[in-house]
């Protein structure tokens, strides 16, 4: 088996694991922006859940505690962001921005107060955290050429999570164009006038589009936190928020599009790790910095180049006020 | 008393209070969730901030920060657009105030490194803003989403610039060398003593002057002049704006380099006014500090003077607190500024229906055709 | 109280009628509103409304803008809930908190801007809010079948999977009449349905509405158009500054009386003019055609020209490019192709002109929107009064813009043209529709422009500053300047214009005098239906006037 095969691989390996918390977040933005809430705080609920489900799983020592947890708090900023801008009709992106530096703050204070580790949660072991699953046959099946490796090596050994995370993506595209409530979904996201002379109340289906949201940030969240790493540290979500933002726009607010921008910022981002040590001729070692800032300078670049005018849903960022 | 003045007197005194209150209230709660009696925090917080000399140096001095962030944030806001990238253009000014003194012979006089550095300041903290502008007002991307990238993408920046370009030589921390001694801001303590009065130094420098300079530049530019006239105007219709003959492309463009030169120039209060260098993390918390600020200041000068005060006061009493309890850092402010921000501006309308209803009510013959309340 | 109860005669009156009237509790009425109560703040949208609609029949309401018409019927679909009032349908009393309820008691309504996601097919806007389960598949599959059904049995067929974005505004009411259809809709709300259509749409209107009451279905029709309700009502009742002022058959009553009673006093229908003194061209449109930014053209060729001292009416139905012609004229949208010569200046797709530069030129432009265009509604009235000219040098001083004089300006104007309240510091959204008119009008009638476009000036106006600004209008023109008036409303484009041309998707289809023009004419027109029209696009006015005025001789 050649290197470079090998390496194709680990990268994709790589791809998966950091796409996957990408994944779901933008599932989580998906939900709220077709309802037409659009929701920066992803970042925020995500920080919020790799703390809560630190924390818990460190104290009660299982992983799983530890996701509810995660997804409790989730939710529960998530009604926050809705009782503001739905039911009080606020700015929805002064709320967003408000609770990613509320939880920003929030969570070092409550670190700190806790553990006493200067903001980080104790190093967790391995009970309380998500480990590789290995499928079954692995070691057999490997000793099949191409197919063999890509089983053992890409598909199996990832964290539950990483294969929820890609199970998401169907039930989302499902549920949103399938059920009765996908399509009261997109309608309210476009024209909530129209849900509302219906007899429909577009108060209630965009908080559910905004819990739905909370419970796919949550998953997210405790993934970083305790499947990726082994405990929380200090804005440990470093801006996936805001990238799964962009995938969203970038994949048009439609489930399988957005999977697939937020594999190519996971396999960029994969890349240019593997990149870091490696001499270019001419301009030698490329800067650890450079490589730190890949995936930001990617968001602008497809933000700025191929998109132009992405259509987002009509009534994406305004509040709903009957009309007299 | 009539209706009108009433609602007039709450919306702009009685409800930003009570959203400034409900903020103080849920940090209590916080407070007391980690064992912090509250009332003892604010004791210590307000001794801190006031308490003595040096403090009140202090919180003036971060207050001059604040300022030129809430101010640049609030320009941004007039124009309708939000400006989140306060840090990364704090940051990258910095750099223009470093790179301006450092290149010039440090033989000349205070006079020509003060404006330089301010320039370079203003200059680079524009240019930070420059591109997210170019690409929302030309390609629609999300200005939002934008400034924040640049945020990350000046930290990548600067750190690589104070590691591999600008080091002093021989030092390991990645950090400039240290700037002629004309080209310092002159500290308030040394100014007082050479007009014979003597107070406690502290980091307080002839920045906060310039901040000021600044608020009323920025309250004459957007109310008394015809340019502040078309960037109100696109801020609340930008097809009214057109119709006008403003062009919004432009407009934007020039409201967030304006913006991004204010958050620059908070460099010159940090490193041309104390640290002297150009060092790493001096812009942290001010740019979205800024956002707090301008929403609770209304977007106006005034209150933004008034907002700033406050958050000087809590961070400087924050220091404090940080010292005193060691379960506390600073980070109490982070989360004070997301409060203020989610009370002051997503929730800003919280109460209004409870007090028009309780303190300015609907009587039946007071009737008019085509008012709205 | 029971039955018992309900079947006596009784006595009861209703605050406005000045009569007492003996009316049996039957259910023979379809609605029955009594002593409907709502206020929004300190605005008392409706003034214990008193309302009896027969079933089967078509009962027109009408009323200024503002009158209140449409809360009472945004009330009886459950949209608001009044403050007090009894609201009966089909003899059953009901409270209604949304409007699932009373979907559910037989009310369907169609709204005047229409409640449809653009994106969505027929189909899925048809089952929006009644899915028939919580899968997709069942529901869209029984809702194809009888909607079918419907579209035969009434003669509203429409193409179920065709997007709505791809429909013609007449197709998209009638969606809107299905889906009120398939929800089981008795009685059918419309609010100002015609605004948007052709006479001949109109005329296919009222056909389905004859089929509807055949069937029993019993129709409100919510309208300001009197000629309409004239013809096709049974009854109508008016309202007024919130208050139900009266009933009438509609074979006993005319519309003049309607008119009185809508406003309260005589109304001219008719502006009195003296004939037009045309000069010199002052604006020379040749072959402009304009693009949207999706591609589509809403301009094809358009050619024509303006002259001083003239009236010249657009006449069409809204969204036929009326709105694409002003913004190009006023250099707010770019152009694709062919040129303006206007004012001394040619401006084409290479050399535009920007909407500042058309003001120095003398190009005043009132827009057809005035909340979305005309003033800025958080400003004060003041600033307002400044959109377009605030960088003016009289009122600048150098770099500073004076209040002293912005507030001046703004107090002259309002002074000018009788604008209420006359507070300068008031806020732009404060003022009614009528004095936010005026006050627009009077910011770019006295600056003194050659060459003035107005669009839609009169709509959500009241009666009596509809005369006013009409007056303005006529006074502009026989000041010597050059007006382009664009305009939905056919009775405002005949009697205020000198000439009138029509435009039907975004070509001109017809060229008229005022004077020789009827509704009739220009409803053909405008549904594009005189073919003979066709190949003068291009020519000039001239020679297409030449051409028509040998071709009405061959016509019937």
């Amino acid at each position: 088996m050649s290197d470079v095969f090998l390496m194709v691989l680990l990268t994709l390996d790589a791809t998966f694991r950091v796409s996957a918390p990408l994944i779901l977040a933008a599932m989580a933005g998906l939900f709220a922006e077709r309802s037409g809430v659009v929701d920066i705080g992803l970042e925020g609920k995500m920080l919020a859940s790799a703390f809560a489900a630190a924390s818990v799983a460190a104290v009660v020592g299982s992983a799983w505690v530890g996701l509810g947890a995660a997804i409790v708090v989730s939710c529960s900023l998530a009604m926050l962001h809705g009782f503001a801008t739905i039911t009080h009709r606020g700015d929805q992106i002064v709320s967003g921005v408000a609770i990613n530096i509320l939880v920003s703050g929030l969570t070092i204070i409550l670190g700190l107060a806790w553990f006493h580790q200067g903001g980080l949660t104790p190093a967790l072991q391995n009970e309380a955290r998500f480990l590789s699953l290995t499928l079954p046959f692995v070691d057999q099946l490997a000793l099949i050429p191409v197919l063999g490796p890509i089983y053992k090596e890409l598909i199996s050994g990832h964290t539950i999570l990483v294969y929820l995370a890609f199970a998401v993506v169907p039930v989302v595209w499902w549920v949103v164009f399938r059920t009765r409530f996908g399509l009261r979904l997109r309608a309210v996201g476009e024209n909530p006038t129209a849900v509302d002379t219906a007899g429909l109340s577009v108060i209630k289906l965009r908080y559910k589009a905004l819990f739905i949201g909370g419970v796919l940030c949550g998953i997210a969240g405790a993934y970083i936190s305790t499947a990726h790493n082994a405990q929380f540290t200090r804005d440990m979500t470093a801006g996936q928020g805001y990238i799964a933002l962009a995938a969203l726009i970038f994949g048009k607010w439609r489930p399988l599009t957005v999977m697939l921008a937020c594999l190519l910022f996971g396999f960029l981002d994969a890349l240019a790790v593997r990149l870091q040590s490696v001499v270019i001729p001419g301009i030698g070692e490329i800067p650890v910095q450079f490589i730190e800032a890949t995936p930001y300078l990617l968001t602008v670049i497809l933000l700025a180049g191929f998109i132009g005018r992405a259509i987002p849903p009509k009534a994406a960022g305004m509040a709903y006020v009957k009309e007299r | 008393m009539n209706r009108d003045t009433r609602i007039a007197w709450i919306n702009r005194l009685l409800l930003p209070l009570l959203n400034i209150l409900t903020a103080f209230a849920v940090t209590a709660v916080v407070f007391w969730l980690i064992d912090v009696n509250p009332i003892e925090a604010a004791e210590v917080l307000l001794y801190g901030a006031f308490g003595y000399e040096e403090g009140i140096g202090y919180t003036i001095y971060y207050t001059t920060n604040f300022i030129f962030t809430g101010l640049a944030v609030a320009v941004a806001f007039h124009a309708g657009l939000f400006n989140i990238g306060g840090e990364g253009q704090a940051y990258v000014g910095g750099l223009g105030a470093g790179l301006a003194i450092l290149v010039l012979d440090p033989t000349l006089s205070a006079w020509v490194f003060i404006p330089a550095s301010i320039m370079g300041a203003l200059l680079f903290g524009g240019l930070w803003a420059l591109i997210p502008a170019y690409l929302q007002a030309y390609r629609g991307s999300h200005i939002v989403i934008t400034t924040i990238m640049f945020n990350f993408l000046a930290a990548s920046l600067m750190v690589y610039i104070m590691v591999h370009v600008l080091r002093e030589t021989g030092q390991m921390t990645p950090q400039s060398e240290l700037f002629p001694t004309n080209a310092w801001m002159p500290f308030v303590h040394d100014v007082a003593a050479a007009l014979g009065y003597s107070i406690e130094a502290s980091p307080l420098n002839l920045s906060v002057l310039l901040a000021l300079v600044c608020a009323v530049l920025v309250w004459f530019f957007l109310w008394q002049t015809r340019w502040g006239y078309a960037i109100r105007a696109t801020g609340k219709n930008g097809s009214a704006a057109v119709y006008a003959g403003i062009k919004p492309k432009r407009i934007i463009i020039v409201v967030m380099c304006i913006s991004g030169a204010l958050a620059g120039l908070v460099s010159v209060n940090e490193l041309v006014g104390y640290q002297h260098r150009l060092i790493m993390d001096f812009h942290v918390g001010y740019g979205f500090g800024g956002i707090a600020v301008a929403l609770m200041g209304r977007n106006h000068p005034l209150g933004i003077i008034v907002a700033a005060l406050l958050f000087g006061t809590l961070y400087q009493g924050g220091a404090e607190l940080a010292f005193e309890m060691s379960n506390i850092s600073r980070d109490i402010v982070v989360m004070m500024q997301g409060l203020v921000i989610l009370f002051c501006g997503a929730l800003e309308y919280m109460y209004r229906p409870w007090l028009i209803r309780h303190l300015a009510p609907v009587k039946q013959h007071d009737e008019r055709v085509g008012v709205s309340a | 109280m029971g039955r018992f109860y309900n079947k006596l005669p009784r006595r009861y009156s209703c605050p406005q009628t000045h009569h007492q009237r003996l009316m049996t509790m039957t259910d023979n009425f379809a609605i029955e509103l009594t002593n409907i109560d709502k206020r929004f703040g300190a605005v008392h949208a409706n003034d214990k409304v008193c309302l009896q609609v027969k079933r089967g029949n078509i009962h027109g309401i009408v009323g200024e803008n503002g009158a209140g018409k449409s809360t009472l019927m945004s009330i009886l679909y459950g949209f608001y809930q009044a403050d007090a009032g009894q609201i009966n349908v089909l003899g059953q009393a009901y409270t209604f908190t949304d409007s699932h309820q009373a979907i559910a008691a037989g009310i369907g309504m169609v709204h005047q801007h229409f409640m449809l996601v653009e994106n969505f097919t027929v189909l899925e806007n048809v089952i929006l809010g009644s899915e028939g389960g919580a899968l997709l598949a069942n529901g869209l599959a029984a809702a194809r079948k009888e909607l079918t059904r419907l579209g035969d049995e009434y003669g509203l067929r429409v193409d179920l999977d065709a997007t709505i974005d791809t429909l013609s505004v007449g197709l998209q009411q009638r969606v809107e009449i299905l889906k009120a259809l398939y929800k089981g809709a008795k009685i059918l709300i419309l609010d100002e349905p015609t605004g948007v259509l052709t006479p001949q749409e109109t005329e296919e209107l009222f056909r389905i509405f004859e089929a509807l009451k055949q069937q029993g279905v019993t129709i409100m029709l919510i309208t300001h158009k009197l000629r309409e309700i004239m013809s096709i009502t049974d009854q109508v009742s008016v309202m007024r500054a919130g208050k139900m002022v009266a009933h009438r058959e509609t074979q006993a009553t005319s519309r003049e009386e309607l008119a009185e009673l809508m406003v309260g006093r005589k109304v001219l229908l008719q502006v009195h003019k003296n004939p037009a003194n045309v000069r010199q061209p002052m604006m020379k449109v040749k072959r402009l055609t304009v693009m949207d930014r999706q591609g589509v053209e809403r301009l094809k060729e358009v050619t024509f020209e303006l002259r001083a001292g003239e009236v010249l009416g657009v006449a069409g139905v809204s969204g036929n490019g009326q709105t694409e012609l002003l913004e190009a004229l006023s250099g707010i949208v770019p152009i694709t192709s062919g040129s303006i010569e206007v004012l001394g200046f040619e401006m084409d797709a290479k050399h535009p002109l920007t909407p500042d530069r058309l003001r120095e030129l003398g190009l005043a432009h009132v827009p057809e929107d005035r909340h979305r265009m005309g003033l800025i509604t958080d400003f004060s009235a003041s600033e307002s009064a400044l959109l377009g000219y605030h960088t003016d040098p009289q009122i600048n001083s150098g770099i500073w813009l004076s209040h002293t004089k912005v507030k001046a300006n703004c107090q002259a104007l309002m002074k000018a043209f009788d604008v209420r309240p006359a507070d300068p510091q008031l806020k732009s959204a404060n003022f009614s529709g009528g004095n936010q008119q005026k006050l627009i009008l009077a910011r770019e009638m006295e600056r003194n422009p050659d060459v003035l476009l107005i669009g839609q000036p009169t709509r959500g106006v009241d009666i009596g500053a509809i005369e006013f600004i009409h007056q303005r209008i006529i006074d502009m023109r026989d000041a010597g300047k050059a007006v382009l008036l664009v305009s939905v409303e056919l009775d405002e484009i005949m009697s205020v214009s000198d000439r009138i041309i029509v435009l039907c998707d975004g070509e001109i289809t017809g060229r008229i005098d005022a004077d020789k023009a009827d509704e009739r004419t220009l409803g053909m027109m405008m549904a594009n239906a005189i073919d003979i029209l066709d190949p003068l696009h291009h020519m000039d006015d001239q020679q297409a006037a030449s051409k028509l005025a040998s071709s009405q001789e061959t016509q019937v």
